[in-house]
């Protein structure tokens, strides 16, 4: 069966002063009907630019999507105007944000944030609306939501607002919700609450979901199938157990020893393996791979050629060029 | 709500006495006083003028003079213009329709101006509109009311002959003339003073727009599918306003003093050219009570900014 979504050679730019910033360059990532798709890197590999192509959220200009197909339930959306991806918004695909606090219109209450989505794309009345909006602020487990639903996004606390933009997203029974990092503003113990709780609206409206994050911990408890980035592209994708269990890519077994682990106690807690080095500058990226300055496997063909995606598995595919048989004797 | 409006003026009744103590001083320094031009007029015999003097207590140390005004004032008694040989509230009352007129219109016709220009400039940000509209609210901003009043009547009343260079009260005619006319007459005051402002006040919503639409939640709106206009609308422009309604609150006193000036190039007979007026004829008591009528209405724009900000951003409770 064709994938719900499949994303192809995306390239998304930023003409800054200095160049071309390219923030999102050729990647590939495809979510199958109900599943949950984990993507994960380092802050600035492209996370939020690459979700927010998909509906063209980002602010354009001064972005521009240079290159690839977006291809939504058969149809491309990279061409559809503003206005033809109204009817998409929401409607097919539901967004929630990493930011609970600034994510809300600090103006209008809650209930008619949410109600203004479902009165916009179904024939409903106000009241309707109104019914609909306290019953799905029920769902995601709001206490009083039939007074709740008057109240502003300041009378609420940041774990209550991300649940409020989990209602306002799962309000018109998207087929696809794109989480953007939706805990990391939060405490520790309401991430685990909101991660469960978005695990539960999935299982029982039947969605996929797309869950971007950097939290390593986050990919083991929910997902599915897992999405490696990395300066702008895919280095490795994988479902999660042969993520974890045999990672290829240096980057994705940097990231995984990175992860704390419950089982040492305080002492070596601390000291986790952190990755040296920072993240490439997207403006005139160096030939090869983009990984190589960090690399502790770097081989000469690896500043020179660009590791493309190659199957090293059954559904596992990474962009390194260890262990590449068809290298020869280059490496 | 009320009880804050109520808290808020009460506040308000010591400032305004201690701005009418510090008008009182102040004009009681000034050399010259309603009296003077009798002094030089040899008609009076001085006991006479004396006997004047002390009748209304002109003679008396100030801080009497002062608890007499009040009181006076408090009474419902605004004085007397020997100038004018009236009520000084008869005569306020005869000026004030003709600047409410005309500062009413040219406020409304900048803001008709502003908020659209300013949101389909912020909405376009750097396009071609957007750049002429920077640059005409530059140049109007730019551009002091005198000048432009006499620019345009030296266009529009001495060249082409199309408008009335001098503001009547007593047009002759009546119907649907005397309204024409009262229009025609009105055109370019309202012009002058209104595209300065609009020019200043574009600047203002352009910006408070664009501070807003790159906010996250607007983004949440876009997301919804809702629409360019309603995105814009609803959630920018509802947001973008509360500066915008605050400032042109707290502006509107200094509308009305600009006025002042338009009131002159134009011999508006208004409250601005009558302040003028009494000033240069040391008519004390007018100019007076001007002052104070100036000062009561700094005192009320500012509480009106407070409410409507308490009013339009639910984060703020009145209490
Ligand atoms: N509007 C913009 N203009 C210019 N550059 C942008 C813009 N938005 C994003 N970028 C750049 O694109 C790159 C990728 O940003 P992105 O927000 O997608 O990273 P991310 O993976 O989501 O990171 P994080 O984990 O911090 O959210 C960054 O270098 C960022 O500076
Ligand atoms: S291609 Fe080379 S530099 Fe890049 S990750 Fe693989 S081994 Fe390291
Ligand atoms: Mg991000």
């Amino acid at each position: 069966m064709a994938p719900l979504l499949e994303i192809k050679g995306l390239k998304t730019h930023f003409p800054t002063d200095d160049g071309i910033l390219q923030a999102v360059d050729g990647v590939d990532i495809s979510i199958n009907r109900g599943e949950t798709l984990c993507v994960v890197g380092e802050s600035g590999c492209g996370k939020t630019v690459t979700a927010m192509s998909i509906l063209k959220l980002i602010a354009m200009p001064p972005g521009r999507i240079a290159a690839g197909q977006i291809i939504f339930e058969g149809r491309d959306l990279v061409p559809l105007t503003s206005n033809e991806l109204d009817e998409i918004r929401a409607k097919e695909i539901g967004f929630i944000f990493q930011e609970p606090m600034t994510s809300l219109n600090p103006v209008l209450t809650v209930g008619e944030q949410i109600a203004e989505s479902l009165r916009r794309h179904e024939a409903v009345t106000r009241k309707q609306a109104l019914d609909r909006t306290i019953e799905m602020l029920k769902l995601v487990q709001i206490p009083n939501a039939e007074g709740r639903v008057h109240n502003y996004p300041h009378q609420f606390s940041g774990g209550m607002r991300q649940r409020v933009m989990i209602a306002m997203a799962l309000a018109c029974k998207p087929k696809l919700i794109i989480a953007d990092e939706p805990t990391t503003a939060l405490d520790v113990t309401i991430q685990a609450q909101i991660l469960d709780l978005l695990q539960d609206m999935k299982e029982r409206f039947g969605m996929a979901v797309m869950l971007i994050t950097h939290a390593m911990g986050v990919v083991a408890e929910t997902a599915q199938r897992v999405v490696v980035m990395y300066a702008g592209k895919v280095v490795e994708e994988a479902p999660v157990d042969d993520l974890f269990g045999n990672p290829g890519h240096p980057y994705t077994q940097g990231l995984i020893r990175s992860i704390p682990r419950i089982d040492l106690d305080s002492e070596h807690k601390t000291r986790l393996e952190a990755i040296g080095g920072s993240v490439p500058i997207l403006i005139n990226p160096p030939v090869g791979c983009r990984f190589a300055p960090r690399c502790k496997f770097a081989m000469n063909v690896c500043t020179e050629k660009e590791p493309l995606l190659r199957e090293i598995a059954p559904g596992h595919r990474m962009a390194c060029h260890l262990g590449d048989t068809n290298l020869g004797g280059a490496a | 709500m009320s009880q804050y409006v109520l808290r808020r003026l009460m506040i308000a009744i010591p400032s305004l006495l201690g701005i009418s103590v510090v008008l009182f001083v102040v004009l009681a320094l000034a050399p010259g006083d309603p009296f003077s031009e009798l002094a030089t007029n040899p008609n009076v015999p001085p006991e006479v003028q004396a006997a004047l003097r002390a009748k209304f207590g002109l003679d008396d140390p100030i801080h009497l003079r002062y608890l007499h005004w009040l009181n006076a004032m408090l009474h419902g008694d605004w004085g007397f213009s020997f100038v004018s040989r009236m009520n000084v509230d008869t005569l306020i009352l005869q000026r004030l329709p003709a600047t409410l007129y005309v500062i009413g219109s040219a406020q409304i016709l900048a803001l008709l101006i502003a908020i659209p220009v300013g949101v389909y400039a912020a909405t376009k940000p750097y396009s071609l509109f957007d750049q002429i509209a920077n640059t005409l609210a530059f140049v109007g901003f730019s551009l002091p009311t005198f000048f432009t009043g006499i620019l345009f009547i030296l266009i529009f009343s001495v060249t082409l002959d199309w408008l009335p260079f001098v503001y009547t009260t007593d047009i002759k005619g009546t119907g649907i003339h005397w309204v024409l006319e009262m229009i025609r007459q009105a055109i370019m005051p309202v012009a002058v003073l209104g595209l300065f402002q609009a020019a200043s006040m574009t600047r203002f919503v352009r910006s408070a727009m664009l501070d807003v639409i790159r906010l996250d939640y607007v983004t949440t709106a876009r997301a919804k599918g809702l629409g360019q206009a309603k995105v814009i609308v609803k959630h920018v422009m509802r947001n973008a306003m509360i500066p915008v309604v605050t400032l042109i609150a707290l502006q509107m006193p200094a509308v009305f003093g600009g006025a002042i000036v338009t009131e002159q190039i134009f011999r508006i007979p208004g409250i601005g050219s009558l302040l003028i007026s009494s000033i240069l004829s040391n008519d004390t008591p007018v100019v007076m009570a001007v002052t104070f009528v100036f000062a009561c209405l700094v005192v009320l724009f500012n509480l009106i900014a407070d409410v409507l900000y308490g009013w339009l951003d639910p984060r703020i409770s009145l209490r």
